[in-house]
């Protein structure tokens, strides 16, 4: 979307996502979702008088993996106490990073060559999960409430980017290239819909080359699409607000996905005091470098190069090429593509059939052998299957497993020699003649023609390219 | 009553048995607890179970280095289905789900928790007179109170209702009521003991530690209480050290350091007893130094905004959603309000307040954040100290047991009994508070040994030259 008039947003993003530990941040609970609620618990993620966090080292582990693939700097970090009263907080405090976060100034590179600036990612505990039922169905004015705090103490890291946002779509593009990071690290399953990543989105607009406008920030986003939905609505509301000479309030605002409008949470006079300060009930946290690069061997390549590696095997990849590299490794599927290239198979065809084909069927990916979709991809390319056979032989594949050729035999899909594929050239260009004295005088299209006629005879089984070459021959 | 180390040896050797130790402690504590409210709750079922599976790891040929020693525990230590109210209305009909790793560590070492005692609201206090549950009496002048925030802990053994018991000390609350009722009592070296289930009022001073009648019986509890808990981040990591062992080291060539800021101000006959331990000590081998620290003189302040501000965070749980008190009402900050306001007794509201203050935005710098400055240097010149000297002495409090509502009505003249034993709290280092001397009325004089960290052993061997001199043993 293009703002009207000059204006430009500027939106900075912080993204919350939930760690795949086995346990929680601070206890041997476990971290699981779905579970029946208030079944994951103890007196430490209950706030139970007396008992005491002690720091789980694989969220740390994980969060130093998230800063090493953010390019971040590690330092010797602190936790602090975030004080407010909500009934889903048992402590009545969060342990938060403040000052002096685990991971700070990096950067994230987007698809399209763009470059976000990360300002920090630090660790705190998620809190419970509340719900009011009846009356207004919020906390005040409900008729009940009930909280599960299964989620208490869940490790979270919250990265926080800097304001180098300059479009909704590029917000989405930074959050959806961030969950690819995430999963690639193993620090987050990236599950939005089960809550493990939300967005708070801080949106002003200014006039080209202003200084930064008043930021609003829209909490609790769950999704790339209400996210994509909230900063452009949030944007032209500012912008209506200020060519009607209004100003924009300082705000949290909620965005509400049924209407399609963000509306005022908070102003910023009602802001809370949290009173920060160093919680005494935990050390510092001072991963030695031994630590951090035993978490930097450990990461595998995050997508941005898993994109460039696939780039490098097409050579040129045209736009649609690139496209379709995003959804490979978007979906994990570069790997199929790798070892055609390796079994010397044609990348654009395995690229082809992995962005479609297998993409389209994701589901069933595991029953899908690496061998048997190179051999299908040799076969393609080989002209014994033809792209539409190959594409059938894949489904098959992916519905149950098996040998390429072995399917291929069983569906009719027989080998057609180069003789028998002759004489039906040879057949169809005695029975059209004018057709084929244009095709001679220069007319390619006509190929398809040719094709054409030779598929209705073979019921889809002839390979479109053999057909090409038999063509050639003849001319 | 026999102390802690004759019983365990007794029960050791099968002379006598837990069962019918707990039963001599159980009728004491029957006979004099009406009138001293020393316990809020004594756990007669349980100690009497207790007591039987020691009996029967004995018969099996366990040795147990507490077999069968009937203790108190300071009602801010949590306790399996034992009622566990830090003597506030806001946790009166509490009972914790688990246990504290030093009371693990007691019945594990075969000794008998018998019940909770009286403290001072959320250890709020120098006199037991903020427990919403009436105030403990000392048993040596019943119109006195026995000190605070542990006086329940410490009258519970003046009283010889338990020869030992455990209290907590975040700014003194050891060894303030130890000094008042005439008893050994040591504030460990913070990370020493596991605070795992102590139930917190200022996190970063809090630290459980033992009363006893003797030198000897405190060093016996503390080595069973002390060393590594992995439940506890800010635990020391080495194992408990040796201190029954050394308990009779002597103090023959220790530089000892009497200083200034650590007696100035006490009464007359509490400065004469300091000086008389002094020259005991030099009697048995010590040399003697003098020296002024006067960073010890904010203590005080540095302490009344640190303790408050971690306070005011600690206790925001007790909100009547999960547990404890819940007063209703129509909205849930009402109820917070009205629960908290019901709940919670004036020197904690205090507190609370003060400490939120301290924290909140545009006062933090000035408040919170000078008394962390003043902290860092009251740590660096204890330091200091500690290069001329292995070990300071000074008084433990300013007076002897003092009358009840005498310092209720003025919280500074109450603070001030604090203002000896707060510096230590605040650099995390050890001390040791021993009997010596007895002043008006016959009531007794606390002497305060102060240590770097980890120097418990050197400290208690002192305590045992003082103990000795004043012929208590």
């Amino acid at each position: 979307m293009t703002l009207p008039n000059g204006w430009e947003m500027v939106v900075g993003l912080e993204v919350h996502t939930e760690l795949k530990t086995a346990t929680k941040m601070f206890c041997g609970c476990a971290n699981a979702f779905g579970s029946e609620p208030n079944t994951n618990i103890c007196p430490v993620c209950l706030g139970l008088p007396g008992s005491l966090p002690v720091l789980n080292k694989m969220a740390v582990e994980l969060a130093m993996a998230i800063g090493v693939a953010l390019h971040c700097t590690i330092a010797p970090s602190t936790f602090h106490r975030k004080n407010y009263f909500y009934p889903d907080m048992p402590k009545d405090f969060q342990i938060s990073q403040y000052d002096l976060p685990i991971n700070s100034r990096g950067y994230l590179d987007l698809p399209d060559g763009s470059q976000i600036s990360v300002e920090r990612a630090h660790l705190e505990e998620d809190t419970g999960k509340s719900t009011h039922l009846g009356g207004t169905g919020r906390i005040h004015g409900a008729d009940r409430s009930m909280v599960d705090y299964n989620r208490s103490g869940v490790p979270l890291v919250e990265i926080v980017s800097g304001p180098d946002i300059r479009s909704a779509a590029q917000a989405r593009a930074y959050a959806s290239e961030l969950r690819g990071i995430l999963i690639a690290t193993g620090a987050s399953d990236g599950r939005m819909e089960e809550g493990s990543m939300r967005f708070d989105a801080n949106v002003s607009v200014r006039k080209s080359g202003e200084p930064f406008g008043t930021r609003c920030e829209i909490k609790n986003l769950n999704s790339l699409r209400s996210l994509q939905r909230a900063i452009d609505y949030e944007a032209l509301r500012q912008i209506e607000v200020l060519e009607e000479g209004g100003s924009i309030r300082q705000e949290t605002r909620h965005w509400d996905e049924n209407r399609g409008e963000t509306s005022t949470m908070r102003v910023k006079e009602e802001a809370e005091d949290y009173r920060y300060f160093r919680e005494p009930d935990l050390v510092e946290l001072s991963p030695d470098q031994a630590w951090q690069d035993r978490v930097r061997a450990a990461l595998p390549p995050m997508p941005a190069a898993r994109r460039s590696r696939l780039e490098e095997l097409l050579g040129d990849p045209s736009d649609a090429q690139r496209d379709a590299i995003g959804t490979v490794v978007e979906l994990d599927l570069d790997g199929f593509v790798i070892s055609a290239a390796q079994a010397k198979a044609d990348v654009a065809i395995a690229l082809a059939r992995s962005a479609n084909e297998i993409a389209a069927d994701i589901e069933n990916v595991a029953k899908l052998s690496t061998e048997a979709f190179v051999a299908t991809v040799l076969m393609e390319q080989k002209g014994e299957l033809s792209a539409t056979q190959a594409k059938k032989v894949l489904g098959v594949l992916l519905e149950s497993g098996g040998d390429p050729s072995t399917i291929a035999k069983a569906l009719g899909f027989e080998q057609m020699g180069a003789d028998a594929l002759g004489d039906l050239v040879a057949k169809c260009i005695e029975e059209n003649p004018s057709e084929w004295q244009r095709y001679r005088e220069g007319d390619d299209k006509l190929s398809q023609f040719f094709i054409g006629q030779i598929m209705k005879l073979t019921k889809g089984q002839a390979n479109g390219k053999s057909v090409i070459a038999e063509l050639q021959q003849r001319k | 009553m026999k102390n802690a180390t004759d019983i365990a040896a007794a029960v050791n050797a099968k002379i006598s048995s837990a069962s019918a130790e707990l039963d001599k402690s159980l009728a004491v504590i029957a006979e004099k607890n009406g009138a001293i409210n020393a316990f809020l709750f004594v756990d007669t079922d349980g100690a009497k179970s207790f007591a039987s599976n020691v009996d029967e790891r004995i018969a099996q040929g366990e040795k147990l280095p507490l077999a069968g020693v009937p203790i108190a525990i300071k009602d801010n230590l949590c306790q399996t289905g034992v009622p566990t109210t830090c003597s506030s209305k806001i946790l009166a009909d509490w009972r914790p789900p688990y246990t504290a790793t030093v009371v693990e560590r007691l019945i594990a070492a075969g000794a008998i928790p018998v019940g909770k005692t009286n403290l001072d609201e959320f250890a709020m206090g120098s006199s037991t007179e903020t427990s919403a549950f009436g105030p403990t009496k000392n048993p040596l002048d019943l119109t006195r109170v026995p000190g605070g925030s542990s006086g329940g802990s410490a009258a519970a053994v003046a009283a010889d209702m338990t020869p030992i018991s455990l209290g907590s000390d975040t700014g003194g609350s050891i060894r303030q009521p130890a000094a008042l009722c005439g008893l050994v009592g040591i504030k460990p070296t913070y990370g020493l003991v596991s605070r795992y289930g102590l139930i917190a009022f200022a996190s970063s001073l809090d630290q459980v530690g033992p009363f006893a009648k003797t030198v000897a019986d405190a060093a016996l509890v503390l080595e069973v209480i002390a060393g590594h808990d992995p439940m506890d981040s800010t635990s020391l990591p080495e194992p408990a050290p040796s201190l029954v062992a050394h308990v009779n080291d002597g103090v023959a060539g220790k530089r000892v350091a009497l200083v200034k800021e650590l007696y100035e101000g006490a009464d007359d006959e509490v400065v004469a007893s300091v000086k008389a331990a002094v020259a005991a000590l030099e009697a048995a081998g010590a040399t003697i130094v003098e020296l002024s620290i006067p960073e010890l003189r904010l203590g005080l302040s540095a302490y009344y905004l640190i303790a408050p501000a971690e306070a005011s965070s600690n206790l925001a749980r007790y909100d009547g959603v999960r547990f404890g008190l819940r007063e209703q009402a129509e909205d849930v900050n009402d109820m917070y309000e009205a629960t908290r306001t019901a709940g919670f007794g004036a020197e904690v509201k205090r507190r609370i307040m003060l400490g939120t203050y301290a924290l909140s935005a545009g006062y933090f710098d000035a408040y919170y954040g000078q008394a962390l400055k003043v902290r860092t240097q009251m740590i660096k010149a204890f330091a200091k100290a500690y290069e001329q000297a292995d070990m300071l002495i000074g008084a433990t409090t300013p007076t002897v047991a003092f009358e009840f509502g005498s310092k209720t009505s003025n919280p500074m003249a109450m603070y001030l009994s604090d203002v000896f034993t707060i510096p230590t709290n605040l650099a995390g280092d050890a001390a040791v508070s021993v009997p010596f001397g007895t002043g008006e009325n016959d009531l007794p004089i606390g002497v305060q040994i102060l240590g770097p960290g980890r120097s418990e052993a050197t400290l208690l061997a002192a305590a045992r030259v003082l103990e000795i001199a004043d012929g208590r043993a």
